[in-house]
């Protein structure tokens, strides 16, 4: 009954002491800063796995139906607008810079450094979204909503002369193209949505003097998470905009 | 009959005077605790209560069995019964009860944490889990679904008219529940083990928890994606799933069982974390094969990954890829048996006692070994063109699921119960139940087998006069199984209060846990402790307690 004998005196003299030499962000479970920051950096991986497998899912429905309907994933994708997808790219690149000069701002203490390049990163993140609406509701005016107010008209009958008319039976499964488009950039989306949203509180605590004591854990792995939602778009990019195009002129 | 149980003399023994459960009083210091043993406790009695909600539709479900006639419910209340009993028990109860309960309890306290790495998360997890169901009774109220648990399209999509989008919702957001706490077991048990603890040191039930939550990690989010798929399909009807517009229904089934079938080793590989650390405290030996042990439950998280087609054998899928996916599934088998063969030569030459732990032990391995051996019977294709969607099916996974899981967390919650609570369950009232859930058990189930191969399907509620006797043995079964299980409950809920005081280490057995007082402090250790010996070193427990005796005396 050793443990027990232990428990008559329940605060021992060590947690005293250690209640006063040590910064105020460790947590009482961890032993040293360096156990934290590295346990907080490798729950963020583990939780980037599980978002890989997350999209993992619409993937593969990708793959499959992108080998099943050829034809229709082509002339869905010729629909896209190549432009708006490149400036879409270009930004998110940028604001991937810039998420990682607001780190090296944390890391080295400099506080304007860091609110400037969080505050352009939030702005390439809202201008991708604004861009993305735009596109979408290009989608609704044209009528390429799945389930909504799809029409075949722009697959039969197509407006561009490189294109080649669908039989409409065929020309039905450009709808399984714009579901995985929306569903794809829909969740997509919605993580940088999320993103830009834990950007604004980390913008408002910075400007409150936070994270400039050294201990920027909180900031890399946000950063951790943007670049994610960036690779994610990489692949979403080629995948849905470029891949099989009619040649330009 | 012999025992290991050793109480402090109950004169003196006093419960310790500061321990988790009385540092803080009152509903919020519970609802918005931190500390793992706390939230521990908090799912236990959730997953308590969707237990007896999931144990009330299958009593029901016998009872309509007894007569071949449907007499007590019409075919529909019978579905909705099926499919409500499927979902509740499989991702409110299987999948959750031993990660979340005595994970979330033991993990920390085995490795020397004072805390899981993010307890915060950990909170949080246990409100998911909890919302997730509540829209799950929420359905149930709204009268229920009938696609059965496993959401097969097209039925769910464009057939029935019972309430598909909730159901699926509530799994959704449990999801994330599992996915959040599997994060946290993978993140604590890398970076925070006590000094000393290497990967070789850790107990078997750590290594089975690692593996359980990698595949929580890896395969929950797959079917979040799916079943958001099967709600977007549902809603605005967008084909994805629907052959008249180009969808395919499989490609679901792929999506769905890419989850389902890792997440039946979720529900197995904890259960088998238990009764290592069971079988080698009731026969004071080190576990056999300790190495082989822990990378068979690695093994078995591997190769869950690339057997899920073998529950699509009879969907359509191509010849060729059947006979991979029947190769791999009756590879999984060898990691299995490995565990089985390590813990019986276990106890080979130990000094094995019949403590209640020990009699659900047991009763795990026979009947997971039944269920295994009738798993790689249904891994040969011939035979299980012949017997899928019979009875067959059922009482192979309840013998996996109930039998082995079951047993797994009744032997858990009885080993560890006097650490939790600090108090002794009445210890023959305990070896009672245990034999009331073994009897129990294979009375419903085994006859279930025969009428399988008989050829008697599975989900209706009706069935010819020759199936009878069977059926009637099944429910009668059914009703002593249920005698199992209510038992526990009262005898654990009495010993609360009127339970004899445990002591740190009543079982006599190796494992920080058992080092430090019952119930633990809310930071589990006074100092982090320092690990210099391999897990399960029964002798150099034996010389500890010869040498406390020599200086006594």
């Amino acid at each position: 009954m050793d443990s027990q004998a232990i428990a008559s005196e329940p605060v021992g003299p060590h947690e005293n002491q250690d209640a006063h030499d040590h910064p105020p962000y460790l947590v009482h479970h961890f032993a040293t800063i360096g156990q934290q920051v590295e346990t907080a950096s490798f729950g963020m991986w583990v939780f980037l796995v599980t978002e890989i497998m997350f999209f993992g899912g619409m993937f593969m429905a990708y793959l499959l139906y992108r080998s099943w309907y050829y034809h229709a994933f082509v002339a869905g994708s010729n629909l896209l607008s190549i432009q708006m997808g490149t400036i879409m790219t270009a930004t998110l690149i940028v604001s991937s810079f810039t998420v990682a000069m607001g780190v090296y701002c944390a890391e080295t203490r400099n506080r304007k450094g860091l609110i400037v390049s969080l505050i352009i990163t939030l702005v390439l993140g809202l201008s991708f979204l604004g861009i993305k609406a735009d596109e979408w509701h290009g989608a609704y005016v044209e009528h390429h909503i799945p389930g909504a107010n799809f029409s075949i008209e722009d697959f039969v009958h197509p407006t561009d002369a490189r294109d080649i008319p669908m039989a409409p039976d065929e020309a039905l499964h450009t709808q399984i193209f714009f579901f995985l488009y929306f569903s794809l950039t829909g969740v997509h989306a919605l993580h940088m949505i999320i993103g830009c949203c834990v950007l604004s509180v980390l913008l408002f605590q910075i400007w409150g003097g936070a994270y400039m004591d050294g201990h920027t854990s909180m900031i890399q792995n946000f950063g951790l998470y943007w670049h994610f939602v960036d690779i994610v778009w990489i692949f979403l990019f080629p995948l849905l905009y470029l891949i099989s195009r009619h040649p330009l002129k | 009959m012999s025992t290991s149980l050793s109480l402090p003399d109950q004169q003196e023994a006093t419960l310790p005077k500061l321990n988790y459960l009385n540092t803080e009083f009152g509903l919020k210091s519970w609802l918005l605790t931190r500390d793992h043993k706390r939230i521990a406790l908090l799912y236990l009695v959730t997953i308590a209560f969707f237990f007896a909600i999931g144990g009330t539709a299958a009593a029901l479900m016998r009872l309509e069995l007894l007569t071949p006639v449907g007499d007590l419910v019409s075919s529909d209340t019978y579905n909705k019964l099926f499919s409500i009993h499927g979902i509740i028990m499989v991702f409110f109860f299987l999948v959750p009860v031993a990660p979340a309960v005595l994970g979330n309890f033991l993990i920390p306290i085995m490795i020397g944490a004072k805390d899981v790495a993010f307890p915060k998360l950990n909170l949080l997890s246990y409100y998911l889990f909890a919302t997730g169901g509540c829209i799950e009774l929420f359905t149930i109220l709204q009268g229920g679904i009938d696609t059965g648990w496993t959401f097969t399209t097209p039925l769910s999509t464009h057939y029935v008219n019972t309430n598909v989008i909730s159901a699926a919702m509530g799994i959704f957001i449990a999801g994330f529940s599992s996915i959040l706490t599997g994060l946290n077991f993978i993140v604590t048990i890398h970076r925070l083990r006590a000094p000393g603890m290497t990967w070789f040191r850790l107990p078997l039930f750590i290594w089975s928890y690692y593996a359980t939550s990698l595949i929580f990690v890896l395969a929950t989010p797959v079917i979040a994606i799916a079943l958001l798929l099967l709600v977007l399909e549902r809603v605005f009807g967008i084909g994805i799933f629907d052959p008249a517009m180009g969808g395919d229904p499989l490609l679901f089934q792929h999506l769905f069982w890419f989850y389902s079938h890792p997440a039946v080793y979720i529900m197995i590989l904890p259960g088998m974390g238990v009764i290592s650390e069971v079988m080698a405290c009731f026969s004071k030996k080190r576990v056999f094969g300790y190495t082989a042990v822990a990378f068979s439950s690695v093994a078995i998280a591997v190769f869950s990954f690339f057997v899920w087609a073998h529950h699509m054998f009879i969907m359509g899928i191509s010849n060729y890829s059947a006979l991979v996916f029947s190769f791999f599934t009756m590879l999984v088998a060898v990691p299995s048996a490995i565990k089985i063969f390590n813990w019986s030569a276990t106890m080979y030459k130990g000094s094995v006692t019949f403590d209640t732990p020990m009699l659900y032990a047991f009763s795990f391995i026979g009947l997971f070994t039944l269920g295994g051996l009738t798993g790689v019977m249904l891994a040969a294709l011939g035979m299980d063109i012949h017997v899928t969607e019979t009875y067959f099916i059922v009482a192979h996974f309840h013998y996996v699921m109930v039998g082995g899981m079951v047993s797994a967390v009744m032997c858990g919650i009885h080993f560890w119960w006097p650490k939790i609570t600090g108090r002794m369950y009445p210890e023959s009232l305990g070896r009672l139940a245990a034999s009331t859930l073994f009897i129990g058990f294979n009375l419903t189930f085994f006859p279930q087998f025969i009428l399988g191969y008989m050829g008697m399907p599975r989900r209706y509620h009706a069935y010819p006069p020759e199936f009878q006797a069977l059926n009637v043995l099944s429910t009668a079964g059914a009703s002593i199984l249920a005698i199992g299980y209510l038992l526990p409950a009262m005898y654990l809920l009495w010993s609360l209060k009127y339970g004899k005081i445990a002591g740190s280490n009543p079982w006599g057995a190796a494992g920080l846990e058992w080092e430090i007082q019952s119930p633990p402090l809310t930071e589990n250790f006074v100092e982090t402790p320092v690990v210099d010996h391999e897990a399960y070193d029964y002798e150099w427990l034996a010389q500890k307690h010869e040498h406390e005796v020599k200086t006594l005396g």
